[in-house]
């Protein structure tokens, strides 16, 4: 066996049982903090199997979208409303894991069907493509995937409006968590610098 | 252009002379440029503090480090050793484990993304084909270390600090990108090498800076923005925050943290120059000056002559450029939040769409000075 090929195999080894350990925790972890940390180190062994896959251009987009983008707003979130107060106990736990768990199993049985039935060897295996891929890439999303890519654009930007309209308070007469009129000079007043009126 | 030292083949066939197999001998030189890259980004950083603290005296009308060695050049090692020695306190009611990892996640991958900066045109540890993306998509994990220790030292201005930091970097990243994409569209190219090679045709008239003034400013406004420099310097705002997210650092680990940023300047430093100034090139172009002097540009001497002016260039143009980031950090005031993200999102981002719009349509206006 070559170095190369070792070295391959040890990568895999380590990447996919930071991938499964890393996944348990982040479902099973009873702080959210270290759930959505060790989501950010599951994105990035996700992105070090593209890699080894030699897709170092998806490789790195899931590094630039999923851990710079997707995780760093998570985890903004959470430490902005970080309260720390004990949920309230759910009655029905037990049924409701039951429930989860036979869910997941049939989503896991369903993907080991797929894993089982499709032919993943490529036919040629000299063809392929490594550092080019940027180049079909650009290539795809501009001909045969372009409406798909358009209609992702559209379903992000209606997501951005919507984020916009419950942020900014005075699009509405009503305060969204206290149902109180919203006082209109408090806002205007909170967008002005405080030192103007000073002098 | 396929000229130069190649000291990878070199080395591999020198290794072979002994009897070694070419896997071997590959495994022997993996590490060395690694190791080489390391040394030169920490010696990097003592020459920047060493610079920082002389300039910043000099804008004071003071003297600055005098007594430790020559001109004081000795005192960022003994600064360095001071904070290596200290003790390694983590706060009692602080997370341990992420407090500690905190400081790790902010520095390694600033110093992979020097995996991508070429001295010369074999001078580089791997010219990846996605290049210049590798390092805007390192640049981004960043945010998740600051947070990260943000929220461990369990301090509401670490918290404040860290969730600041997020804020700047997420949003002077596309701004940042944008202008990046701008080169890109010009070069065809994601590679640092062919970005270089690119602006090489005629020296200091053909740097990148002529053809996007615009992109240049932007890009240079959102490095000093993503290394937190002055006038961007508000995740550790000292009037507001006592030092934001490195508040309940100490020892080695505030070490890394100071590391990383100055790392992150030289490097920032370096890519501007890669970008915009020509890199390895010199102003007048090297093949000029050997048509003028009757020799081949093949010939082993001009090689090495080549190669040094190269690494000189580059650092020379990184080195000025650490220069007047110094230089703005003692002479302008800190910008408010408010200001800050006003000037990211309204400003910059407008600006640098439209920069990458004209850029695209010049290129398809006049190809052969925008890139065909």
């Amino acid at each position: 066996m070559s170095i190369a090929i070792t070295t391959q195999i040890i990568c895999f080894t380590i990447l996919s049982l930071v991938i499964l350990i890393g996944a348990l925790g982040v479902v099973l972890l009873e702080s959210i903090v270290y759930s959505a940390f060790l989501l950010g180190g599951v994105f990035m062994s996700v992105a070090g199997l593209y890699l080894l896959l030699n897709a170092s251009f998806v490789a790195a987009a899931q590094v630039l979208v999923y851990v710079g983008a997707v995780n760093v707003l998570i985890i903004f979130a959470i430490m902005l409303v970080n309260k720390k107060e004990d949920l309230k106990p759910i009655n029905d736990i037990k049924s409701r894991r039951i429930i989860s768990t036979s869910i997941c199993l049939t989503l896991l049985s369903l993907l080991i069907r797929v894993d089982l039935t499709n032919v993943w060897s490529l036919s040629n295996p000299q063809n392929s493509i490594g550092e080019e891929s940027t180049i079909r890439i650009g290539e795809h999303l501009f001909s045969d995937y372009l409406l798909p890519f358009e209609v992702a654009s559209v379903l992000l930007l209606m997501a951005m409006i919507g984020a916009i309209v419950l942020a900014r308070r005075d699009v509405m007469s009503k305060d969204i968590s206290t149902g109180l009129p919203v006082d209109q000079e408090l806002i205007e007043k909170s967008s002005e610098p405080l030192l103007t009126n000073k002098n | 252009m396929e000229y130069g030292l190649d000291l990878e083949y070199s080395f591999n066939e020198f290794l072979k002379g002994f009897g070694l197999s070419s896997e071997i001998a590959h495994i022997i030189w993996l590490p060395l440029p690694m190791l080489l890259v390391l040394v030169a980004a920490v010696v990097g950083v003592l020459v920047t503090v060493w610079l920082e603290r002389k300039i910043s005296a000099a804008a004071q009308q003071r003297i600055g480090p005098e007594y430790a060695g020559a001109l004081g050049v000795l005192q960022p090692i003994a600064d360095g050793l001071k904070l290596l020695v200290k003790e390694d306190i983590i706060p009692a009611k602080a997370d341990g484990i992420l407090f500690t990892a905190g400081p790790v996640l902010v520095l390694v991958p600033v110093i992979l993304s020097w995996l991508i900066v070429p001295f010369g045109q074999n001078l580089l540890i791997s010219n990846v084909g996605i290049g210049i993306f590798l390092w805007i998509a390192l640049s981004s994990i960043q945010p998740i270390g600051l947070l990260m220790s943000g929220y461990a030292s369990n301090n509401k201005y670490s918290l404040l600090g860290g969730l600041r930091a997020a804020a700047q970097s997420i949003s002077y990243e596309i701004p940042l990108a944008l202008s990046v994409l701008a080169i890109v569209l010009m070069t065809n190219s994601l590679s640092t090498i062919d970005i270089v090679n690119q602006q090489s045709g005629a020296g200091i008239l053909s740097w990148n800076i002529w053809r996007q003034p615009v992109g240049f400013i932007v890009f240079w406004i959102c490095a000093l923005a993503e290394c937190e420099r002055l006038p961007f310097d508000l995740p550790e705002a000292e009037e507001e925050l006592v030092a934001g997210y490195q508040t309940e650092y100490a020892g080695m680990k505030f070490a890394l943290f100071y590391l990383g940023s100055y790392i992150n300047l030289i490097l920032s430093a370096l890519l501007v120059s890669i970008l915009y100034l020509g890199g390895w090139g010199f102003p007048i172009p090297v093949e000029l000056i050997a048509k003028f002097l009757n020799l081949p540009i093949n010939a082993p001497l001009i090689q090495v002559f080549t190669a040094s002016i190269g690494i000189v260039m580059t650092v020379l143009k990184a080195y000025l450029l650490v220069f007047v980031a110094i230089l703005l950090r003692w002479t302008t005031p800190r910008v408010r939040i408010d200001q800050l993200l006003d000037l990211g999102w309204k400003f910059l981002l407008p600006i640098s769409l439209a920069n990458l719009l004209i850029t695209a349509g010049l290129k398809l206006a006049f190809p052969q000075f925008f890139g065909g």
